[in-house]
């Protein structure tokens, strides 16, 4: 039993970083019809910045003083930069192929990923970058099952982002703007909504939380490489669909059931094929029910 | 008009700078500038080379060579027949070095054109294609190894085992949109690759498997009491470059006899509008899946001639990134367009081998060359020409093709 919860405990903490991806692909594909492939990197590109930030105010005794200081600093450069990439992609990569067909709009996301990931790799080397040690410290007991800060950190941060976002798209009125964009991007035009302001906003939003997983999954492992970004963001999108694909709520509720079925798989069937049982659920559930857990019926429409 | 430009060349430079100074600046804790300063001087220097381009008045610049203006055309078939006798004495006039591009090259073209036919001609992005690759080197692998089976037996039994994945990939992702079909076959590559790396017992996991006979081959000798058969092992980069021209000269020939036939045709239609095809009487399922099952058995034809080539597999050969290649040549080249794949199979592998030095660079610029190619010429280098409607005596057809252009 007591393995059993600590499995659970494990797998919400994994769900929560799935989760904060996903919603990333969700909001992208909702309003661009794109799986944006690049995302992964971006997230990769959060845990990088994480690192590099971390390391540097290490290297000059700052974070011995000021850790929290430091973590918070970390976290808000990781975002922004992120987000600003993320402006980059959308600019270079996909604005123009606007109107375009969606299987030049999905290969050009490819090249980006393709691109950015080596990119990464070309600026800060092949090896595993390692976090600083100051935060992996001290957990609770609560009969026989351990619960780490690092994971309590993860859960209630990743928790407060996805509240922030809930109460930014249902409350805003560039929430609004983007709810109605992806609803109907031609009817929201003619009422006067920027098209193109909105899907900016939803990129950098998508970008900012990948950045805070990708810090957050740094932390929690301990290191980050440059190609790291590849089989978590398969794995986000997977929940993505999994929980209806546009759809908030069903990204958050997929990433925790992938990052559950993953750490259970590892855990009681054989850890080597935890990767495979992320997709064999993906094709499941596209082949039973196409618009995922919470999606609704969707057009029919190919690449 | 030039302050204009120039402030936007500017505000570039400064994107530029934000987006690459944490990334290229900052490693282990400590500033790095030099490279920063070398990527910014490149960025400027490109940037000013640019603007000068453009803020030159438009009169003053020369026509290029549109290639209109050759005296002379040459025949289609002129071209053929050069390309024949240039592949035929190639291995003659070459290093072993050459012989060894030549064949990945080939390699490369038969898997390019096998993809051809899932994304080029039926519309379905497949991204993971290496997978049915796989399937058919470690096919002719574990034969070969286990049961001895030699190469001429095992390349069907590959082709087989091949297209059978294909169908059990394809029997039920074909329903699916077209994105999606691309993250499950995404997805099913690296079911595949992962089983391939974890399954010890039969796969040898990342060890691979060692000690893959070359094909071979009896030929006749006159000795005594008649004609004797001797046995002998394609071992040399020589024979093995012949075998495998032969191959991709089936496939090419394959692929462009189902170019222009009946399925061809379906296919296509399914690619431009799958509602019009159904209606026009097509059974797009059913061709959907015929698209895999082709494209998967000329993936285990190549995969079955890599093992025998290297005689050792490991899944370290197979993995997305060589999916993306495939993709990339086909994209590069031209989707459905036979002439563009070649193009773009030799493109992508001899550019690497002659910018040895820079092969850091090469998967990056592979994926900057993708998108820039989606932006700028998404057609490919040789876009494949629309076929007419009316080719003499296939009425029938040409009406469902029609149907689906009038829709598409």
């Amino acid at each position: 039993m007591d393995v059993f919860l600590q499995q659970v405990v494990n797998g919400l903490t994994l769900g929560s970083i799935y989760a904060l991806i996903a919603l990333g692909y969700t909001m992208v594909y909702g309003i661009i019809q794109l799986i944006n492939f690049a995302h992964g990197e971006i997230f990769a590109a959060g845990g990088y910045l994480g690192v590099i930030t971390l390391s540097f105010l290490q290297a000059r005794g700052v974070l011995e003083h000021h850790p929290i200081l430091g973590l918070a600093l970390a976290f808000f450069l990781a975002m922004v930069y992120c987000a600003f990439m993320a402006v980059a992609l959308e600019r270079i990569a996909y604005r123009p192929l606007r109107g375009a067909s969606r299987l030049s709009l999905l290969l050009s996301a490819l090249g980006m990923s393709i691109f950015f990931s080596n990119g990464m790799m070309l600026c800060q080397g092949v090896y595993d970058k390692a976090y600083p040690h100051f935060f992996v410290s001290g957990g609770f007991h609560l009969g026989g099952v351990v619960i780490t800060q690092m994971q309590i950190f993860i859960m209630v941060g990743s928790i407060l982002l996805m509240v922030a976002l809930n109460l930014f798209v249902n409350r805003t009125r560039l929430g609004k703007a983007m709810r109605s964009t992806a609803q109907d991007r031609v009817m929201s035009a003619i009422l006067g909504i920027n098209a193109d302001k909105t899907i900016v906003t939803t990129f950098v939003i998508g970008a900012s939380l990948a950045a805070a997983a990708g810090v957050m999954v740094g932390l929690y492992y301990g290191s980050v490489r440059f190609d790291m970004g590849f089989i978590p963001g398969i794995k986000a999108f997977a929940a993505a669909v999994l929980g209806g694909i546009g759809n908030l709520t069903g990204a958050m509720l997929g990433g925790m059931i992938i990052g559950m079925v993953e750490i259970f798989a590892a855990g009681y069937l054989a850890s080597e094929y935890k990767d495979v049982f992320a997709f064999v659920i993906l094709i499941l559930v596209l082949y039973f029910r196409p618009t995922g857990i919470m999606g609704m019926q969707v057009d029919d429409t190919r690449v | 008009m030039l302050a204009k430009k120039s402030l936007k060349l500017v505000m570039f430079l400064v994107w530029a700078f934000i987006l690459l100074f944490p990334m290229l600046a900052v490693k282990d804790g400590q500033f790095v500038w030099e490279r920063l300063l070398k990527v910014m001087a490149v960025l400027t220097a490109s940037g000013l080379l640019v603007l000068a381009y453009t803020s030159i008045p438009k009169r003053t610049l020369k026509p290029g060579f549109t290639g209109k203006g050759l005296p002379f055309r040459i025949p289609p078939k002129g071209i053929i027949a050069a390309g024949i006798v240039f592949a035929l004495v190639f291995p003659w006039l070459t290093s072993n070095y050459a012989r060894d591009v030549a064949i990945n090259v080939l390699i490369y073209i038969s898997l390019g054109l096998g993809l051809n036919i899932v994304v080029g001609l039926a519309g379905l992005l497949d991204l993971g294609y290496i997978a049915f690759y796989a399937v058919g080197a470690y096919t002719y692998a574990l034969l070969n190894t286990h049961f001895g089976v030699p190469f001429w037996i095992a390349l069907p039994i590959g082709c087989i085992i091949s297209a059978l994945a294909g169908t059990i990939i394809g029997y039920p992702t074909l329903k699916m949109r077209g994105d999606y079909l691309a993250i499950v076959t995404l997805g099913f590559g690296e079911i595949i690759r992962i089983v391939l790396n974890n399954w010890d017992k039969v796969t040898r996991g990342p060890n691979g498997i060692l000690g893959i006979k070359a094909p071979g081959v009896f030929y006749p000798t006159i000795g005594e009491g008649g004609i004797h058969f001797a046995h002998f092992y394609m071992k040399n980069l020589f024979w093995l470059y012949y075998l495998i021209l032969v191959i991709a000269v089936i496939v090419m020939v394959s692929v462009y006899r189902l170019n222009t036939s009946r399925i061809g045709r379906a296919w296509m239609a399914v690619r431009e509008d799958e509602t019009a095809a159904e209606l026009t009487g097509i059974h797009t399922t059913r061709m959907k899946l015929w698209a895999y099952i082709l494209g998967s058995i000329f993936a285990g034809f190549a995969g079955a001639f890599f093992a025998a080539k290297v005689r050792y597999v490991n899944p370290s050969s197979f993995v997305f990134l060589e999916s993306a290649l495939v993709l990339c040549i086909v994209v590069l080249g031209g989707m459905g367009s036979i002439p563009g794949i070649l193009l773009g199979a030799a493109a992508i592998i001899v550019l690497p081998e002659v910018f040895r030095d820079l092969e850091l660079y090469r998967m990056a610029a592979f994926g900057g060359a993708m998108t820039l190619m989606m932006v700028f010429r998404p057609e490919g280098l040789i876009p494949a020409k629309p076929r007419k409607p009316d080719d003499e005596g296939e009425g029938k057809v040409s009406l469902s093709e029609e149907g689906a252009r009038a829709h598409g």
